[in-house]
């Protein structure tokens, strides 16, 4: 298992923040999970389709579309950021 | 390396004070702080929600401080970042460096404002008489942040 977590917009697009997820044994990247991901819906799709400005942290760590991801990680999608 | 997620206010003078820390060998101190403005993208702005990743918001706050001190000289710094709900006029973002001499303490505070606009998990929402919309990321700021990707310049 991972846990998903979803921050602002994103939050709001697909109706959650955070969820358990059973990861599948063929998605082991963050790019590989996106797409999976995408799976899901017309919703998943739109929010994030590859032209989408999005950003992807692993364990706290911003992550690149190869970043490995493995069962027990934290991993968090969310727009670019706009704090300061 | 104080850094601090909070949603109340802060005061800059308790701030400054806190990293002096009757300090003698401090000779410089600079700051920055960032407010919220009541128009955007030439809408009136009447409140905004700042939203993070708790967590994660700490420990990118933390790197920047701590890539601040790797580059510059500087004795410390602090970076104070209010979420929750606030109105215009309201202080969001305090920074504060010591160091010995102004050129490394204004430099690491820029620094450390222009890592933490494209790097720390937070994210803006205004309320607009259109209604609320999420505030979108400025090039302007991936350029801002991008000037210190180069090596450091030796300013001595």
């Amino acid at each position: 298992m991972i846990k998903l977590l979803y921050f602002a917009r994103l939050r709001e697009d697909l109706g959650r923040s955070a969820e358990e997820f059973a990861l599948p044994g063929d998605v082991t990247t963050v790019a590989a999970l996106r797409s999976h991901l995408m799976d899901r819906g017309a919703a998943w799709q739109a929010a994030l389709a590859p032209g989408r400005a999005l950003r992807v942290a692993v364990n706290h760590e911003m992550a690149e579309p190869g970043t490995p991801v493995r069962a027990g990680d934290e991993i968090a999608f969310f727009p670019p950021v706009t704090g300061g | 390396m104080p850094v601090r997620v909070e949603t109340w206010d802060f005061d800059i003078g308790r701030e400054i004070a806190a990293l002096r820390a009757a300090n003698p060998r401090v000779g410089a101190v600079a700051s920055f702080i960032g407010t919220v403005r009541d128009v955007n993208e030439g809408d009136s702005v009447a409140a905004l929600g700042l939203e993070h990743y708790p967590g994660m918001t700490e420990r990118a706050l933390e790197a920047i401080v701590a890539e601040a001190r790797s580059r510059f000289r500087i004795f410390d710094a602090t970076i104070v970042h209010r979420v929750g709900e606030l109105k215009p006029l309201d202080q969001i973002v305090l920074v504060v460096v010591v160091g010995e001499h102004r050129g490394d303490a204004f430099a690491a505070c820029e620094f450390i404002m222009d890592y933490l606009k494209t790097r720390a998990p937070f994210w803006k929402k205004e309320q607009t008489p259109a209604g609320a919309r999420w505030v979108e990321a400025r090039a302007a700021d991936d350029t801002a942040a991008g000037r210190w990707a180069k090596p450091k310049q030796d300013a001595a």
